[in-house]
């Protein structure tokens, strides 16, 4: 599952920044390469040498030895070696990762690297997720996919997290580049079932698309029927993935489509397909690996035809015996969950997160996933159903528990005994998001212990400032544990009632953070100010509803061309903090933006969104950002 | 259509909303110090009106009142205290910024809510807040002890309809019939509807239970759709467009202004805004649209001729 895999992300940039250095010396998100005369040392005394011929040859073999490099990281620091490495570096490159789509331009980045046949393109913060980026703010994919359209004929893939992809864009892209395979949308909107035809019907070798957690314009008059729009022919698809599409799809066609599809693995349907449907699907492809059920439940009399027994259900199971990801589940009826059993030893993947499914209902399941290492579910489950969990699954890596009722005062059935119960059991652990309303220090504490591998550590206590619902103390000290046992932690998120000391911990054990989320927490600028010069390595700070002023964001002004962006919304910054930070830094880019029914003259800025660019402010600035 | 305050708890808050004055203090724990003490910080609680069913630990409550106690241990200035009176006040009354009025420690809790109070009701979010973040408002609509707050729990929108979507709901307290159970369904969790606008290719989700009447839901529709219908027409003069965008929205549930709002129910057919009580509104509709008015007409002979071309040819240009 890919669904929020910036935990998962392992080669971050780590270019240290200084106001100090040279202008040339700073790059984007891509990771442009210092040029300053002292790195060309060693080619210059090379080429003066030996006769130019040989310079030649060198870059030559540089390049055939660099195209195996692959990690983003390396290139980045082998592109600084000196200017032969740095060119060799670039006509190798052959995915473009781009953290921040403001932080550089795509003439700037193309012209760079003119041999990418991939690009991963992000866009907003991740707090536009949460609504708190109004609509409109930016992210378009247009400007890119028109200068690729000019400059990569040979694009493979692209990836676009939380961009705004238009259905032009998406017909752009399917009749510009005729190598195109891969397509991954995660968290985009702006686009609906046209662009899905055009894809389907004009990317002739189409091996992946996959639409995830994207918000699917879906006007009725304009439903397209975008299954019925891929090739006759026997297709290249090998992903196809539309859990997100809320319209409902011409069964035959996809039936159909499913059926020309011999490399097909991993099919994920939306919650409009039945659980009958399922079945047909699952008959024509037995080797599928990667399996998203729709809504596992029968539509009466939809079908025409009588309710699916399970037994029937379970013999499909039976016959998939290559599934490894199981997901979907939309609106499962539990007396079908059994049908899964069969497939259950096998599974690595489970995600139950959208199955309304008691403790009763789950055991029997996950007492059979010994294998499981990715493991999402609701909290319907409960402690007890935590518990089967941690009793049984002792490879597990990767833990959600998602709220059934998202709501500050939603009595969950989950609580501090779950964590404990799971960390007992699952001491290798490595992610872990946790939505709960009571929760306990000690807890906290016992799963820093055990679970020494955790890189990814996120507990939503969801009533706000909650401490400890047994000693009444404030998180500081669970947390704490965290960063000072878990030594491989990289991306924290924390809740609950906080002080600065907690901050004080991150600061002080939390070298390796990265991404750190905060929201309804600390006392004052001492934490932000702890933060932002303890964690050297952070990279992306987001804060909410904190109690962080000025004197806080100030305190970042030697760090912030060191990370990808800072967010803050509703905390205690005034224009006059931001505008200062944005005089002394010039290569960050500063916006503000928020409530705009408060007084006019007022100083104070309600959302703060900053971040390190090479290419200075964006040209697409809506009409409520100010870049100051 | 507001309901009284589930469980009937005491009637005081209600008073306090018309006179915009100081809370009236009509019991002793009510307005005093901030005390430690859990009773009288319950007191306290209950007279916001947090429809608590049972007398003991409503979660919120047991939050605010903790929360007072470890504010007292763990802050060391008087501006640390003061934030976390703001702090209280916002978890309460949504994100709004908190404004430290002075050395509040001396004040009671209850006039700085007061305070908050009114700027909420002066102000109207940028975002899905309503303004009537009263806690008497609030609890006719929901079980809440707070008002939704934009983004909080971090939950992205197509995870929080799993409540209501699922037809496998926790059982409920039965009271009444089958409509009033919709209602209560409804409201306690989020509700929330696509929301587009004419000229704008995208949309919006919006959660309709944080609204309770059609005057606030058209309040938010033009909060959504201001930013981006100024940057469209003419970004370079946004700015000093506020007061004329002000009108273009107005009379936008009774088709007199340049907008309009309909909802399609689900039985798919489109209908304005604002005919049916707003309970029933609530549980039927869909989604919503803002159309021209002049478009209004348009749609009625839409629908009585429903020759939907569904096979279109892609001619995105």
């Amino acid at each position: 599952m890919t669904e929020d895999c910036d935990g998962e992300e392992k080669d971050e940039e780590t270019r240290r920044w200084s106001p100090g250095q040279g202008s040339s010396s700073r790059g984007g998100g891509s990771g442009a390469a210092a040029s300053s005369p002292l790195k060309t040392r060693c080619v210059r005394g090379r080429v003066d040498q030996a006769p130019p011929f040989s310079g030649q040859v060198l870059e030559n073999v540089l390049e055939n030895v660099l195209q195996f490099l692959a990690c983003r990281r390396d290139r980045n620091a082998a592109s600084l070696v000196c200017r032969s490495w740095y060119r060799a570096e670039a006509r190798t490159r052959l995915e473009l990762f781009i953290g921040n789509c403001y932080a550089v331009s795509p003439a700037r980045a193309l012209g760079r690297f003119r041999c990418a046949r991939a690009l991963v393109l992000k866009g907003r913060p991740r707090f536009a997720d949460f609504n708190l980026v109004p609509v409109g703010w930016g992210a378009r994919f247009s400007p890119w996919v028109a200068a690729m359209a000019a400059a990569y004929p040979w694009l493979e893939r692209v990836c676009l997290k939380r961009m705004t992809v238009s259905d032009a864009d998406l017909a752009l892209l399917a009749r510009s580049f005729s190598s195109f395979r891969d397509l991954t949308l995660i968290c985009c909107d702006g686009f609906g079932t046209p662009g899905l035809a055009a894809v389907a019907e004009l990317c002739r070798n189409l091996r992946v698309l996959d639409l995830i957690d994207n918000d699917v314009e879906d006007e009725d008059e304009e439903v397209v029927d975008w299954i019925s729009r891929f090739p006759e022919t026997a297709t290249r698809l090998e992903s196809l993935s539309f859990e997100c599409v809320n319209c409902p799809v011409n069964f035959a066609a996809l039936e159909a489509l499913v059926a020309r599809s011999p490399s097909l693995r991993r099919l994920r349907v939306n919650q409009h397909v039945s659980v009958g449907q399922l079945r047909c699907l699952m008959v024509r492809t037995p080797q599928l690996t990667h399996l998203g059920t729709g809504s596992f439940e029968t539509v009466p009399a939809a079908d025409g035809a009588a309710e699916l027994d399970v037994a029937e259900l379970e013999s499909s199971f039976v016959a998939s015996k290559s599934l490894v990801c199981l997901s979907g589940f939309r609106m499962v009826a539990p007396e079908y969950l059994p049908a899964i059993y069969p497939v259950c030893t096998g599974l690595v993947s489970l995600n139950l997160s959208y199955a309304v499914t008691t403790a009763e209902q789950l055991k029997p399941v996950v007492l059979q996933c010994h294998n499981l290492q990715t493991f999402w579910v609701l909290d319907t489950v409960g402690d007890e159903g935590l518990r089967a969990v941690a009793k049984t699954c002792k490879h597990l890596r990767e833990l959600r528990v998602f709220p059934f009722e998202a709501t500050e005062d939603s009595e969950s059935a989950v609580s501090d005994a779950g964590l404990m119960a799971i960390s007992e059991g699952c001491q290798k652990l490595r992610s872990i998001l946790y939505f709960c309303q009571r929760m306990t220090n000690a807890a906290v504490v016992t799963m820093s212990k055990n679970c020494q591998e955790l890189v990814v550590f996120r507990l939503c206590i969801m009533g706000r400032h909650r401490p400890d619902h047994i000693t009444g103390e404030p998180m500081d000290e669970g947390f704490g544990a965290i960063v000072m046992n878990c030594k491989k932690l990289t991306r924290l998120a924390v809740s609950g009632l906080l002080t600065d000391k907690v901050f004080e911990y991150i600061a002080k054990h939390g070298k390796l953070v990265r991404t750190l989320s905060v929201a309804f927490a600390g006392n004052s600028d001492l934490s932000l100010r702890y933060v932002l010069e303890g964690c050297h390595k952070l990279q992306k700070l987001e804060i909410r509803d904190s109690p962080f002023g000025d004197a806080g964001l100030l305190s970042g002004i030697h760090h912030y061309y060191n990370m990808r962006f800072l967010w803050m919304n509703s905390c205690k910054l005034s224009l006059r903090g931001c505008k200062e930070v944005a005089q002394r830094l010039p290569r960050l880019v500063v916006e503000v933006f928020g409530d705009h029914n408060k007084d006019l003259d007022s100083d104070a800025v309600e959302k703060l969104y900053l971040y390190r660019s090479l290419v200075g402010p964006r040209d697409d600035v809506p009409s409520f950002v100010k870049i100051l | 259509m507001e309901e009284g305050l589930r469980g009937g708890v005491c009637p005081q808050l209600l008073d306090l909303m018309p006179n915009k004055r100081d809370w009236i203090v009509k019991d002793d724990g009510r307005g005093g110090e901030m005390k430690a003490s859990q009773v009288e910080v319950e007191s306290l609680e209950l007279r916001l009106g947090l429809p608590a069913t049972e007398e003991e630990k409503d979660p919120s409550v047991l939050s605010l009142s903790l929360f007072y106690k470890s504010s007292k241990t763990t802050t060391t200035t008087t501006n640390n205290k003061n934030h976390h009176c703001a702090g209280s006040k916002r978890g309460f009354f949504g994100t709004f910024e908190s404004r430290t009025e002075g050395p509040q420690q001396q004040k009671t809790s209850g006039a700085n809510l007061k305070d908050e109070l009114h700027q909420s009701q002066e102000r109207k979010a940028a975002h899905e807040v309503p303004e009537n973040a009263s806690a008497a408002n609030m609890n006719s609509q929901t079980r809440a002890a707070s008002v939704p707050l934009v983004g909080w729990p971090p939950i992205r929108t197509f995870r929080k309809n799993l409540a209501t979507g699922s037809s496998k709901l926790p059982p409920e307290p039965q009271s009444g019939d089958l409509q009033s159970k919709v209602k209560l369904e409804n409201c306690k969790k989020g509700l929330f509807v696509k929301i587009n606008m004419e000229g704008i290719p995208i949309g919006r989700k919006i959660d309709l239970s944080t609204y309770n009447s059609y005057e606030k839901l058209s309040l938010a529709v033009e909060e959504h759709f201001r930013d981006l219908l100024a940057a469209q027409k003419d970004p370079s003069t946004a700015e000093t467009m506020k007061d004329e965008e002000k009108q273009v929205f107005t009379g936008l549930l009774d088709g007199t202004g340049e907008y309009s709002l309909i909802y399609e129910d689900n039985e798919g057919d489109r209908m304005l805004v604002g005919d049916v009580p707003w309970d029933m509104f609530v549980s039927t509709a869909k989604r919503l649209r803002v159309i021209r008015s002049t478009d209004l007409s348009v749609i009625r002979v839409q629908e009585q001729y429903p020759g939907k071309e569904q096979q279109q040819s892609v001619e995105l240009y």
